[in-house]
């Protein structure tokens, strides 16, 4: 009767107070009763509520999937700092080096996570941000700001690749 | 003389390049010459800026409770703000703001 | 003689400067997305800047105050900004 999803958020949320009240031993804590009680409460009641918007119990494989995000979280944070680099040069350049152009291009993502995952990429990644994603065709219009950056994105192709493999979809660009 | 340890020195080194990207998102922000541009300045180097910052106070905290709420707003911090420059970015373009081409004059 | 005090001090008055640089922006720029760009920025500076004043001060308060900004900036953002892509906030 009570979902897996269910128990999930339940923890999530009891794990959110615990560490906003600081209510358990280790870490520097002080060990309360009460506090623990009402935050069992709040948890349950907040949970109650919004029971199937944080964790759906629509996908299958999770836990392999939460796997290899862990995995493509350190190369995507090096990307950021390459991209963090790349736009204090062309801002500090007294010449400054923009040539602003808009790209659209198709992907074979479909699902929420997925899309939301390569849209937040490509917004954090060296002169791309995303403008619009269509989720019927996986259809992203980019604005770029230098054609070296957008060739990156439109003909190598690794981000849709490496986000293709992380949510287990087939292939990753056209 | 001094009273830092090595840790301090690894968090000052931390905090310096914090505050190096963030004034450079604000110099990026007056002198760039369109809209879309600015925000490519500020929704990139706000966000390394402010992660390398936090991160150097988590550092020169140590265990604590402390150091696990920044953990905590670093990530909401990089989720939440290439959110907020995408959506701001797709209201100025469908409300028909015209991008900027090389060329042209300062908008 | 040469305390972590000092450190956060100056970054203090280092994101304060930062900030006043990204009013001028909010003041000028032309049209209203450059004005709330400018204001969604400011606003992440005062996040740093909370937490650098919670360290000055000694009170470890002021990181749940930096982590309930952080979430009102990400709301106000966002609902301005639908609100300027359709006209109306909530469509009844």
């Amino acid at each position: 009767m009570i979902k897996r999803s269910t128990v999930a958020v339940f923890i999530v949320m009891f794990a959110f107070w615990v560490l906003l009240s600081a209510c358990i031993k280790p870490l520097q804590g002080h060990y309360d009763h009460i506090r623990i009680v009402v935050g069992m409460i709040c948890a349950a009641i907040t949970t109650s509520v919004s029971r199937d918007l944080l964790i759906t119990g629509k996908e299958n494989m999770t836990l392999r999937k939460t796997f290899r995000l862990l995995l493509y979280i350190p190369w995507e944070l090096w990307q950021i700092v390459l991209a963090n680099f790349d736009v204090a040069y062309r801002v500090l350049h007294p010449k400054m080096p923009i040539d602003p152009c808009i790209i659209e291009f198709d992907t074979t993502l479909r699902s929420d996570f997925a899309l939301t995952t390569l849209a937040n990429s490509i917004t954090l990644t060296p002169g791309t941000i995303t403008i619009d994603v269509e989720p019927e065709r996986g259809r992203f219009l980019v604005h770029a700001i230098a054609s070296k950056a957008a060739d990156a994105l439109l003909v190598d192709q690794t981000m849709q690749n490496k986000v293709a493999h992380v949510y287990m979809e087939e292939g990753g660009g056209e | 003389m001094f009273s830092i340890g090595v840790t301090d020195i690894i968090s000052i080194i931390f905090m310096a390049g914090g505050v190096f990207f963030m004034v450079t998102g604000a110099v990026g922000l007056l002198r760039l010459p369109d809209f879309y541009t600015r925000l490519h300045a500020t929704g990139k180097c706000d966000t390394l800026g402010e992660v390398l910052m936090i991160t150097g106070c988590m550092i020169f905290q140590g265990w604590s409770f402390v150091s696990v709420k920044l953990f905590f707003l670093i990530f909401f911090i990089f989720m939440a703000n290439p959110v907020g420059t995408h959506a701001i970015m797709k209201a100025a373009y469908y409300t028909g703001l015209k991008p900027w081409k090389k060329g042209e004059g300062r908008r | 003689m040469f305390e972590m005090v000092d450190v956060f001090l100056v970054v203090g008055i280092s994101i304060g400067f930062t900030i006043l640089l990204c009013l001028y922006r909010a003041v000028r720029g032309p049209g209203v997305f450059n004005q709330i760009a400018a204001v969604n920025v400011i606003g992440t500076k005062v996040i740093v800047l909370l937490v650098a004043i919670g360290y000055i001060f000694e009170r470890p308060m002021f990181v749940d105050i930096a982590l309930l900004y952080a979430g009102l900036n990400f709301v106000g953002t966002l609902v301005m900004a639908k609100y300027l892509e359709r006209g109306e906030i909530c469509s009844a």
